[in-house]
């Protein structure tokens, strides 16, 4: 097929020199050990944080060892597709943990669409700044701990229009001056996709051995297909998987209590789960005060 | 190739539309291919940009993965749906080894991307380019906005769900597109009710109304609710028009008088 514009040969563009190609146009080496030393990084607003985050000495990496030392598992909910119920999920799993007498917290990483305040009630509640550090707030929920932007902007319908260099900057900041005090597991509820707070949070944490990730996806293709690019990423960033959870599988109507699926479910989550040997904890229906424990059940003895 | 501005190279198309929300699975990808396709069944010639680079969905939803993209002279060539060239896409989906390979870049090398998606696309004449973003207020959507302001684009459609958590996020949303000076040309409450195969009851799976609340309370047109049908996601997995598949059905009608509200905007 000729395009009206083709004056001359057309070829396919070659998706590697596309990129590859691209990205040395670019000059951006967030990925290798020349982050922030190339020639190009200069007067690039990641510089700074790429030089931190390559083996150069990060200053805020020890403050942050330090707080996370204090903490025994920490976990991060990611899942690469946006609306898929991560949120949900860390908020459920924490308060299903702190009902089994232990101390969890929520940090809440995603900087644009902060939910976790609204889940867990502590939305209006204010943060204090004491010598410690940033007092998380309590939820009403088995008392668990959260942090989170929302917290820190209130119910302001003002949206955070931040590009990644200052996202990366406020992250680092909840993990440094956010007084947790002992837990027993700190969940890490993250935005959709695999940007700069994912780089982040997983290059600061796996200094101090995070237990892993829980992955979150729906059962349509389109889901799976961008869960596989997020395990691709834990992967490239040695990140363990603790397993996948597959939400929203069916909705149990409340009429007739019949279970219907309301997007397409062939098993694809367990046949993804069986294709990368990754534990399957289990599916959420649409309902999710009955069935959140129908998960633990499975990542229970994994935690 | 010379120094491109996107006001020059999308000088051919007459309707630029953006499709946001702030909240991450409202259904952006699932609206933005049934209204590209309902608009091309309605005679209109359309292009698909998809800026979600972490989570390209477009090429899966219109049935076009695995194709390669064209250059020429003057730029990359979309990956046209059929001979007819009634419907053009560009997707970074289509530049990826893998499909599974994870796109893990900081914000300015996103940046640089979306610049050259819309400097460097040869979209030629077009009656509407629709641009799909990822949710949120990121390096993405103010690269795409510091780039079509110059070209005069129609608006932004937002689509939520209507429960708390994603109206939240859609107001947020709605500042961003004031600051930035983006007409709003509507709001639309997608998953909004369900009717069960069983009983036929229908049911609110994630409440409703809330959309079109919200759209009142700020003032900006309410273009529709759309209801949850499995039968709109196989659609979607199929890469099919489900307005063309299936005729009366409250999901087809609401998607109708959503491209008829559009059509008669522009």
């Amino acid at each position: 097929m000729r395009h009206a514009c083709a004056r001359g040969p057309m070829e396919i563009a070659k998706k590697s020199d596309v990129l590859i190609g691209y990205a040395a146009a670019v000059g951006c080496p967030a990925e290798s050990c020349e982050a922030g030393k190339a020639g190009v990084c200069q007067g690039c607003p990641g510089r700074e944080l790429c030089l931190q985050q390559q083996g150069g000495v990060d200053e805020d990496q020890k403050y942050i060892n330090v707080r996370m030392k204090a903490i025994k598992k920490k976990i991060l909910v990611l899942s690469g597709k946006g609306g898929v119920g991560k949120s949900t999920v860390a908020a459920c799993l924490g308060m299903a943990l702190a009902k089994l007498n232990t101390k969890v917290g929520i940090l809440d990483l995603d900087i644009c669409g902060p939910s976790i305040p609204k889940l867990l009630a502590v939305e209006g509640q204010a943060v204090v700044n004491s010598q410690y550090g940033w007092t998380p707030l309590r939820s009403p929920h088995s008392e668990v701990k959260v942090m989170s932007v929302g917290c820190l902007l209130g119910e302001s319908d003002s949206p955070v229009v931040w590009r990644g260099p200052r996202k990366s900057s406020l992250i680092k900041q909840f993990l440094k001056d956010t007084f947790w005090g002992r837990l027993d597991y700190l969940i890490f509820d993250t935005p959709p996709g695999t940007s700069d707070e994912h780089l982040t949070v997983v290059k600061m944490l796996l200094n101090v051995k995070p237990e892993g990730a829980i992955l979150v996806t729906t059962p349509q293709d389109v889901a799976l297909a961008t869960i596989r690019k997020e395990i691709s990423f834990c992967r490239k960033m040695s990140l363990n998987i603790i397993g996948i959870v597959g939400n929203m599988a069916s909705y149990v109507c409340p009429c007739c209590k019949e279970e219907s699926p309301i997007f397409t479910d062939d098993g694809g989550v367990q046949s993804l789960c069986n294709e990368y040997s990754i534990p399957f904890l289990g599916t959420v229906p649409l309902d999710p005060v009955t069935s959140i424990k129908h998960f633990l059940t499975g990542s229970g003895d994994v935690l | 190739m010379s120094e491109k501005e996107p006001q020059n190279i999308l000088k051919g198309v007459q309707h630029v539309i953006l499709i946001l929300s702030g909240k991450g699975g409202v259904g952006k990808s699932t609206m933005t291919t049934q209204l590209a396709l309902s608009l091309v069944q309605a005679g209109k010639t359309v292009g698909v940009l998809d800026v979600d680079l972490c989570g390209p969905s477009i090429p899966r939803m219109l049935n076009l993965e695995n194709n390669d993209v064209h250059q020429c002279s003057e730029g990359w060539i979309p990956v046209y749906t059929d001979p007819s060239k009634k419907l053009g896409v560009m997707s970074i989906g289509f530049l990826l080894q893998n499909r599974d390979d994870a796109v893990i870049w900081r914000g300015p090398k996103k940046n640089a991307m979306i610049k050259q998606f819309l400097t460097d696309v040869v979209w030629g004449s077009l009656d509407y380019l629709l641009i799909d973003t990822p949710p949120g207020t990121s390096d993405e959507h103010i690269t795409v906005v510091e780039n079509v302001k110059n070209v005069n684009p129609d608006g932004a459609i937002l689509v939520t769900t209507p429960q708390g958590v994603a109206l939240s996020d859609v107001r947020k949303e709605l500042s961003f597109c004031r600051k930035t000076g983006i007409p709003i040309l509507g709001i639309v409450e997608n998953m909004s009710g369900f009717v069960c195969p069983n009983c036929t009851e229908c049911t609110n799976v994630f409440s409703t109304g809330g959309g079109e609340s919200l759209a009142k309370l700020c003032s900006v047109p309410f273009l529709g609710r759309v209801p949850l049908d499995p039968r709109l996601t196989q659609c979607v997995e199929e890469g099919k028009s489900f307005a063309e598949v299936y005729h009366d059905t409250p999901a087809q009608k609401a998607m109708t008088d959503i491209v008829d509200k559009l059509l008669v905007q522009s």
